[in-house]
């Protein structure tokens, strides 16, 4: 990238939206935190990059964003693919902040589908993006139907779905996506998110979920109670495959699967790859 | 103060300061209890510089708002009309309500939301004389453990509680500082508890 490419741009408002959109934004998340779990309607724009690509993070990044920050991207779990290299140019020209790779040093991360495996602080803000913000659609198609059940606290149907699989399959086989219930009072998509994931969800960190094509943003205050569902005789298990890292040898992280060859070969890596790489830096200076 | 035009007070750099100002009230009503520094704005007497902020970087043409008691004054309403152009309702069909606990009353007026639309709340400003961590005693989400804050009352926030999720949202509001207490919030009382 050349430094000419690299500048910021005075072209658009700080952090590319208008100050009405940013309000706008603005009031809705603080009606998130004030009943977490709960899904504000906003009304999302258009973003410069197409609805799936994040636009539902990125206005909440853009609203919550102060010069002062440095933001963190990534994509399941990686700072390196192109959906996160993009976003952090496009904050790092529209808004001239700090970007890094490093979850400690970030103020803010914005994540597509993973929560980092190192432990978040008080000063950090997790922005989701959220493709399905609500838990039951696929269940019940209709938003008057759903936004009842939630008024009404109704959520039988979210159990026989998880009973249903047990039927089937002799475990809860939601791998990801996996519902949870927030403070007792509102069942959630926790966006997908491994369930390995789930008992991140209850972080120091103030959590924000955006869903920019379905017009949603909810939140998770810290300190805040998030059960993920289950039965008694079928406790929530945040399961991970049984290997260490092939790269850094954590057993405790979360692994992806890469296939290497075409007979079959494969191996596995740590999903988040600033875990991986700064244990690896430190086994390397310890050698 | 008073001599100040309805047209100064603005936020000197629009994007940035609405933006660190909305990042001190988000903190706040995340972590109910702790007080947050927020600055920029200068509106007419006797609105705190901590009011005029959140009302800069919270209100635009698309919210209600309610001046309760003395900061419903002309200056006031001149003020708001150039640099905010919310329009001025009553306290029952407002989105943000701004004004001394005593002056806000009752709080059974305001929009608690409906059960579909939680979020169909009001907000409410209080203005304080200060802001410190004693006093009642706090805990839900967004709270570790327990946190404390001088309340102006118990008894309302409790009712509030127990409409959850639907209810009020306040911001507290005092010079250059700011604390939040969201519906979700339990409150009690520390005083009672230790006469107890």
């Amino acid at each position: 990238m050349t430094a000419q490419a690299a500048a910021a741009m005075d072209d658009y408002n700080f952090a590319y939206l208008d100050e009405q959109t940013k309000r706008m934004i603005r009031r809705a998340i603080l009606k998130g935190l004030a009943v977490p779990g709960y899904q504000v309607p906003f009304a999302s724009r258009e973003m410069p990059m197409p609805y799936g690509w994040g636009t539902g993070g990125v206005q909440v990044s853009a609203a919550v964003m102060t010069p002062d920050d440095t933001i963190k991207v990534i994509d399941q779990g990686a700072d390196d693919t192109t959906n996160a290299v993009s976003i952090r140019k496009f904050f790092e020209r529209t808004a001239d902040i700090d970007v890094t790779e490093r979850t400690s040093e970030a103020t803010i991360i914005q994540t597509r589908h993973r929560i980092p495996e190192e432990l978040l602080n008080e000063d950090q803000i997790l922005v989701y993006q959220v493709p399905i913000p609500e838990p039951m659609r696929f269940i019940e198609p209709r938003e008057t139907e759903t936004r009842k059940m939630h008024a009404l606290e109704e959520y039988g149907l979210m159990h026989v779905r998880l009973y249903e699989n047990i039927a089937k399959h002799g475990a809860i086989t939601t791998a990801y996506a996996y519902p949870v219930k927030v403070e007792d009072r509102y069942v959630m998509d926790p966006s997908p998110i491994p369930k390995f994931d789930n008992p991140k969800l209850e972080s120091e960190a103030i959590q924000i979920f955006g869903a920019g094509r379905e017009q949603r943003i909810y939140a998770v205050p810290p300190y805040t109670k998030v059960v993920s569902l289950d039965f008694d005789d079928y406790p929530f298990d945040p399961s991970k495959a049984n290997h260490p890292c092939a790269l850094c040898g954590s057993v405790t992280s979360y692994l992806d699967e890469v296939i290497v060859d075409d007979k079959g070969g494969r191996m596995f890596v740590c999903s988040d790859t600033d875990y991986c790489a700064s244990r690896i830096r430190r086994q390397e200076q310890a050698a | 103060m008073d001599t100040q035009s309805s047209y100064e007070g603005a936020f000197a750099s629009p994007p940035t300061d609405s933006a660190q100002a909305f990042r001190a009230a988000m903190r706040a009503m995340a972590r109910p209890g702790t007080i947050e520094a927020i600055a920029g704005a200068r509106a007419p007497e006797p609105f705190s510089e901590a009011a005029a902020s959140l009302l800069l970087t919270l209100c635009d043409p698309d919210t209600s708002l309610y001046l309760a008691g003395e900061h419903d004054n002309e200056a006031a309403r001149a003020w708001v009309g150039f640099h905010i152009g919310a329009p001025l309702l009553p306290a029952d069909r407002a989105d943000f309500a701004v004004g001394t606990w005593g002056a806000l009353q009752p709080v059974s007026a305001y929009k608690v939301g409906v059960a579909e639309y939680p979020d169909r709340a009001a907000t409410l400003i209080v203005e304080m004389p200060s802001l410190e961590r004693n006093g009642a005693q706090l805990s839900g989400p967004g709270i570790k453990d327990t946190a404390n804050l001088n309340l102006p009352e118990i008894g309302a926030f409790q009712a509030n509680r127990r409409l959850f999720p639907l209810g009020f949202d306040c911001f507290f509001t005092s010079g250059q500082s700011i604390a939040a207490l969201p519906r979700s919030t339990r409150v009690s009382d520390l005083s009672a508890e230790e006469a107890a």
